[in-house]
């Protein structure tokens, strides 16, 4: 038996067979996890539809059609057979501009999040870690910031700096990063009170070595659960602004925009505002599921609630 | 208590310093007003007198200084579009913003406290499971979509309700609905975990051991227990029930705060931008404060 044991270490190092081993559990818990599943799913299908976006798009999503404005979709009469979801106001088949609009909210949801949260990660753990002084000058500001929805704090954003893909992703970014700061701090405030962090402070070790080495990998996993739900937070901050007119703006197409363009048309062609809502609700929701199950697995304190 | 009160009131004046702060430096980098306010043919010697009459060629210093001294006497500067002082533009749409986050909130708890206590109390079942996906789904909604939603069903199609405006309690339905059901999901969340959490513990055991009243144990004893967390995150919510409100005022011409601001956002009249980013925030920081008061007002245990 202990022969055995010591064959399987010697042909796998250990660190290796640790790594497979949290692969699969995370793997087996996925399939057992339904709506962890249904989210993933989700979530890598409307990746892969970004990412492909020109080969899967039947048709070029700015081409205008005038012979074919506002037909519906195929399963109401009246429709074109070549245009799935209809057309819009200025024949533009929905389909296609629904699949590039997958882009945008991904793009912008993906990248403001990382911003958001390099900035929360840095000001948590400063905050959290030194304490004192700096500590209670950052949690001020973040005390500003959660007194500002972020809606307004974005659009004080853009009515300064004007609209467009990056000054999208740096004011959500930038008026994002206050949830992390919050949970960042905390976590560094029990951390740095456990017994290994005193006991590399006991022999030496500097603080900047220490956030990195010991905090930091411990504050990880709640980072990793607050970065995906954010994602879900900033597809719909994004579409709400391109719909307000001041986020993404044409030609760029957004699922807001869209949204925006088909308001004017309820009352006849009321696919136009429901399909690009039903895409953003339909991504929105399979990375909350995906969320929910990260925290599952992520967080032990998390298990059994609710 | 009082003491308790004016500590928080100390809190805010940093708070609100840090904004005005960040809007003025932002509104500074954003360059000057005066090319927005002269008419297209001003001489470059209008536009330089403008400035110096303005003080726009004063250092960055001594503009916020007068500038806050201008806030602390509550002019915020002229707006350029309607010629007027912004703040009482501001103040004046308040009312209409108010009455609908009121109006949401209400519709907010009258989902969630029932929905929350019944889930949680019949934990596992198809009617648990309705409510926990129901209140997903809600949450995964952008607002104005089910906004445009509602109006698409009930104005357009049932003709039931008006499609937008400002009035009659017909028209404040929709946008409520709109503006409450992604809070009202939020809370119920809260409320169901808040309750399963509660209905486990031991003196709820032990009343229902004793052969009280069913009811009684779920509303006396267990509920109201549970609300002390639902409250304090519900506070937090605020500051998400007035951004909703702004985008929902949109959706439905809502003559309120997030109609004007919008507007002032599009044409760049910065003295409302700045007015109402103050008016917004004071707002959030007195209802946090006033969800700070319940809480403690609902646990004894709680010390000032």
């Amino acid at each position: 038996m202990s022969e055995q044991i010591t064959t399987v270490e010697k042909e796998i190092p250990y660190t290796q067979v640790k790594k497979q081993s949290g692969a699969g559990k995370i793997l087996k818990s996925l399939l057992r996890s339904k709506t962890g599943l249904v989210g993933f799913i989700i979530v890598f299908i409307v990746a892969f539809i970004a990412i492909f976006a020109p080969w899967l798009a039947p048709f070029d999503p700015g081409a205008m059609d005038v012979t074919k404005i506002l037909k519906p979709p195929i399963w109401i009469d009246g429709s074109d057979p070549a245009h799935i979801l209809g057309t819009d106001n200025l024949g533009r088949d929905i389909l296609s501009r629904i699949i590039y609009g997958s882009r945008v909210s991904l793009l912008v949801g993906i990248s403001a999040v990382a911003l958001a949260g390099i900035i929360g990660l840095i000001v948590g753990l400063v905050a959290g870690f030194y304490g004192g002084i700096v500590d209670m000058i950052l949690m001020r500001l973040v005390d500003s910031f959660l007194a500002i929805p972020n809606i307004l704090f974005a659009l004080v954003f853009l009515a300064v700096f004007g609209a467009s893909v990056p000054t999208l992703i740096i004011v959500i970014g930038v008026t994002n990063w206050v949830a992390y700061a919050r949970i960042v701090r905390s976590e560094a405030l029990s951390i740095k009170e456990r017994e290994f962090v005193k006991a590399a402070r006991s022999i030496g070790v500097r603080n900047p070595l220490i956030i990195i080495r010991h905090i930091l990998p411990n504050v990880i996993s709640s980072f990793i659960v607050i970065s995906t739900l954010s994602v879900a937070s900033t597809i719909i901050l994004e579409a709400s602004l391109s719909f307000l007119g001041l986020g993404i703006q044409p030609p760029t197409i957004s699922w807001g925009g869209i949204l925006s363009d088909g308001r004017d048309y309820l009352a006849t062609s009321w696919w136009l505002a429901t399909l690009p809502g039903l895409a953003i609700t339909i991504t929105v929701l399979g990375i909350i599921f995906l969320g929910d199950w990260l925290r599952d697995i992520l967080d032990p304190r998390s298990q059994g609630r609710g | 208590m009082l003491k308790f009160i004016v500590k928080k009131l100390l809190e805010i004046v940093p708070v609100l310093l840090i904004i005005s702060f960040i809007v003025f430096t932002l509104v500074f980098v954003a360059g000057d007003p005066v090319a927005l306010m002269l008419p297209d043919d001003a001489t470059q010697e209008d536009i330089n007198n403008l400035r110096e009459a303005m003080g726009l060629n004063d250092p960055f210093i001594v503009q916020y200084g007068n500038y806050m001294l201008g806030v602390l006497q509550g002019d915020f500067g002229d707006s350029f579009r309607y010629n007027t002082a912004a703040l009482p533009l501001v103040l004046e749409r308040l009312p209409a913003t108010l009455e609908l986050a009121a109006a949401s909130m209400v519709i907010a708890i009258l989902i969630a406290i029932p929905f929350g206590i019944w889930s949680a109390t019949k934990r596992n079942t198809i009617l648990d499971l309705f409510v926990t996906g129901t209140s997903v789904v809600a949450k995964a909604m952008p607002n104005f979509w089910l906004g445009i939603m509602l109006i698409l069903i009930f104005s357009v199609t049932l003709g039931m309700l008006p499609v937008s405006g400002h009035g009659t309690w017909q028209h404040l339905i929709l946008p409520a609905i709109t503006l409450g059901t992604g809070i009202g999901a939020e809370m119920t969340r809260l409320v169901r975990s808040s309750m399963v959490d509660i209905l486990n513990q031991e003196y709820v055991r032990t009343a229902k051991s004793k052969g009280i009243n069913r009811f009684f144990v779920v509303y006396k004893h267990a509920f109201r227990n549970s609300l002390i967390p639902v409250i304090t995150i519900t506070a937090l919510q605020i500051s998400t029930l007035v951004g909703g409100a702004l985008i929902t005022e949109t959706v439905f011409s809502w003559p309120g705060l997030g109609q004007l601001l919008i507007q002032a956002v599009n044409t760049r009249d910065m003295a409302i931008v700045q007015a109402s980013v103050f008016v917004i925030a004071i707002l959030v920081i007195v209802m946090n404060l006033i969800a700070d008061m319940l809480y403690r007002v609902l646990d004894p245990r709680i010390k000032y």
